[in-house]
């Protein structure tokens, strides 16, 4: 590694601090744009220490119905690539590491080269990409390379050890570890499946792993704090923010975040 | 040096490939493998076609349209792909698909659907084969098409509709793709057309190309040569691939496609995707699509169901970027006009996605004259369409209740 990024410097103070990192997710204009940065400042006031800035997508084949409702308000409401550029300015500016989390489209239509460029000068430290795997990715590794951006990739449990390999290689900062087959959304039990996948991940490599799809409450997020270096939390926050306004995603921000303590 | 499309990460040039969740590569990998198995075992092929024989009226017959041709102007050969059983030429593409499925073990089939053509020939399949189907629909397309809802029904296929999105074939799609997500280690995706991720562009193609195989034979014992054109319509691209992969090492066959062009595609409302689309990334592949300055699809619109799609199959792009093939639009007008001649010429109704490419070989017939001969898929029967058709012509009053379409 040439240079720690501010999310390998996150990683590295939470592993002094013996407990896993809180990921947290919300997407940019969900409600509106002026209420999902004050939502996202008070889930890092509450103890998330890295935010996942959704870009709302017409699209969305990997979330389910309660990120799939959030994006249709985001974009009813006109919400355009620039503001999700600026909710993560904001983002950034809480001094916690921020990525964006998009499918490829909207960033291959921005111009890839653009995107990193503009969401570096906005202090974004990089991009989870749902539906871009490496094989496809040459753009966006050069991209992100010159820009400073780190490259979260996700691996799902039906992922061969050669496919694990070849995207622990080609990610920096943290690798996404999908914990079930299946969408976004909370689910009554961790997954089985998560600590095998992540202990495979562990033997190809050093970057540390993120789990995330399913987990909702503090308990689930200890239980997913013993094996996994992040625990990632997305449709439970949106509900939250849903049902109980910027108050009810500190209320379960502080819960999540007592839970990652191990 | 002879074409060979995609390569072997499934790339048609700059286009094609697979822009999907990590969770459904390795699966996507093993029916890549299995398919590639599958179609070079006898057993499997010598199956297959018996199934297409002896069940679904394949080869279908090619068709010198005398009348038609006299109004034309040009020598007119029809596909008769309107005579397979379901109607179309997607039963082709899902027998082989759902054979496929039982080869490897896997008992539940998924599927989407526009208007219902490929839900009903899915279903048509799963009966015939023993599979447990379930058919993703849009609502507005469930509302649109009630009739072709209770067909599937009727052969034991569960239909949900979908009520996310725009609630119409593109969102039944997203669907389909969450649904397998969760369930790849049971069930198989009967993908519709030749679009999304790899394998299915390179899938459906192997599996529609008997449409153009046979033709290319029929015309040459019927005419003693190759046709000067082959012309299909093209909405995800499925039966202009069929047609379309036989002719293109011949480079005296001018290879059309005819995408639907709505009220105009200068007015916005349309599914020209070639013609007025940008190239993006949608369901899976790069492509060309219709897209918003940010990348949001854009819905289509067209008088066809089928052809009503904002995407197309990447080896289409792919033609179209190298020249190898050329898309034009048809309007809902002239389809409609097409679609008359025909009745009136030949008796034969056919389905309006076909009328738009009999509607281009019109226009094509212009610029070739009298002496040259067309090669025309006609690629559904028009009886799904005839309330939308009667309705189009002023026949009858009331509400559309039966605009059923062969989603190409």
């Amino acid at each position: 590694m040439t240079r720690m990024s501010a999310i390998d410097e996150l990683f590295e103070k939470t592993r002094a601090e013996n407990r896993a990192v809180l990921v947290g997710y919300l997407p940019a204009g969900f409600p509106d744009v002026k209420t999902s940065i004050a939502a996202i400042e008070a889930m890092v006031s509450a103890g998330v220490d890295l935010v996942e800035v959704g870009l709302p997508y017409s699209d969305p084949v990997m979330d389910g119905p309660v990120i799939q409702a959030a994006a249709d308000q985001a974009l009813s409401n006109g919400i355009r690539t620039t503001d999700v550029l600026e909710v993560a300015r904001a983002s950034a500016a809480t001094g916690a590491p921020t990525v964006v989390m998009t499918y490829w489209n909207p960033v291959e239509r921005f111009g890839v080269e653009r995107f990193a460029a503009e969401l570096a000068a906005a202090g974004g430290a990089g991009l989870i990409t749902p539906d871009l795997v490496p094989d496809e990715a040459a753009e966006w590794i050069a991209a992100s390379e010159q820009h400073g951006l780190d490259r979260v990739f996700l691996v799902a449990p039906s992922s061969t050890d050669a496919r694990l390999a070849l995207t622990a290689d080609a990610s920096s900062g943290f690798i996404y570890a999908a914990a079930v087959m299946g969408v976004t959304g909370a689910r009554e039990q961790t997954s089985s499946l998560a600590p095998t996948l992540v202990e495979r991940v562990r033997a190809v490599t050093s970057t540390p792993v993120g789990v995330g799809l399913g987990v909702s409450n503090g308990e689930q997020a200890h239980e997913v704090a013993t094996f996994a270096d992040a625990v990632i939390v997305g449709s439970a926050l949106v509900k939250a923010l849903h049902t109980g306004g910027i108050d009810g995603v500190a209320t379960l921000a502080a819960e999540l975040r007592a839970g990652v303590e191990r | 040096m002879p074409y060979e499309q995609p390569d072997a990460t499934g790339h048609f040039g700059r286009f094609g490939g697979r822009f999907m969740p990590e969770a459904l590569i390795a699966p996507l990998d093993e029916l890549d493998r299995a398919w590639t198995e599958a179609k070079a075992d006898p057993v499997f092929t010598a199956e297959l076609d018996r199934m297409l024989r002896e069940y679904a009226n394949v080869p279908s017959p090619l068709y010198e349209a005398t009348r038609f041709s006299e109004a034309v102007g040009a020598r007119i050969l029809l596909k008769r792909e309107d005579l397979n059983h379901t109607g179309a030429h997607k039963i082709r593409n899902v027998l082989g698909q759902a054979l496929l499925a039982k080869r490897i073990g896997k008992p539940r089939a998924i599927a989407e659907t526009g208007a219902g053509q490929h839900g009903v020939a899915s279903a048509t399949a799963c009966a015939y084969l023993d599979l447990e189907c379930t058919v993703y629909m849009g609502e507005v397309d469930t509302e649109r098409q009630a009739l072709n809802v209770a067909r599937m029904r009727m052969l034991g296929a569960e239909v949900v509709p979908v009520t996310t999105g725009s609630r119409t074939l593109k969102d039944a799609i997203n669907e389909a793709l969450r649904d397998w997500v969760a369930s790849v280690d049971h069930t198989s995706y009967l993908f519709g057309t030749a679009a999304g991720p790899h394998p299915f562009p390179s899938m459906v193609r192997d599996l529609t190309r008997g449409i153009g195989d046979e033709a290319r034979a029929q015309v040459l014992e019927l005419t003693g040569s190759l046709p000067d054109a082959a012309v299909a319509c093209v909405g995800g691209g499925s039966n202009a691939i069929g047609l379309f992969t036989a002719f293109v090492d011949d480079a005296d066959v001018q290879l059309l496609g005819v995408e639907a062009g709505g009220d105009g595609f200068d007015t916005g409302r349309h599914a020209a995707t070639i013609t007025a689309g940008d190239v993006g990334v949608l369901h899976g592949a790069r492509s060309y699509l219709l897209q918003d300055q940010d990348g949001q699809t854009i819905e289509s619109h067209s008088i066809s169901a089928g052809l009503d799609y904002p995407g197309v199959g990447p080896e289409h792009a792919h033609l179209a970027a190298t020249g190898r093939a050329r898309y034009v639009p048809a309007t809902d007008a002239d389809a409609m006009a097409a679609f008359d001649l025909l009745c009136k010429t030949e008796g034969i109704i056919p389905a309006i996605e076909s009328a738009h490419a009999l509607a281009g070989a019109q226009a094509l017939a212009k610029e070739l004259g009298p002496d040259a001969t067309i090669l025309v898929n006609l690629s559904g029967r028009g009886d799904k369409d005839v309330h939308t058709a009667a309705e189009w012509f002023g026949l009858i009053d009331g509400p559309v209740v039966l605009d059923e379409g062969v989603e190409e």
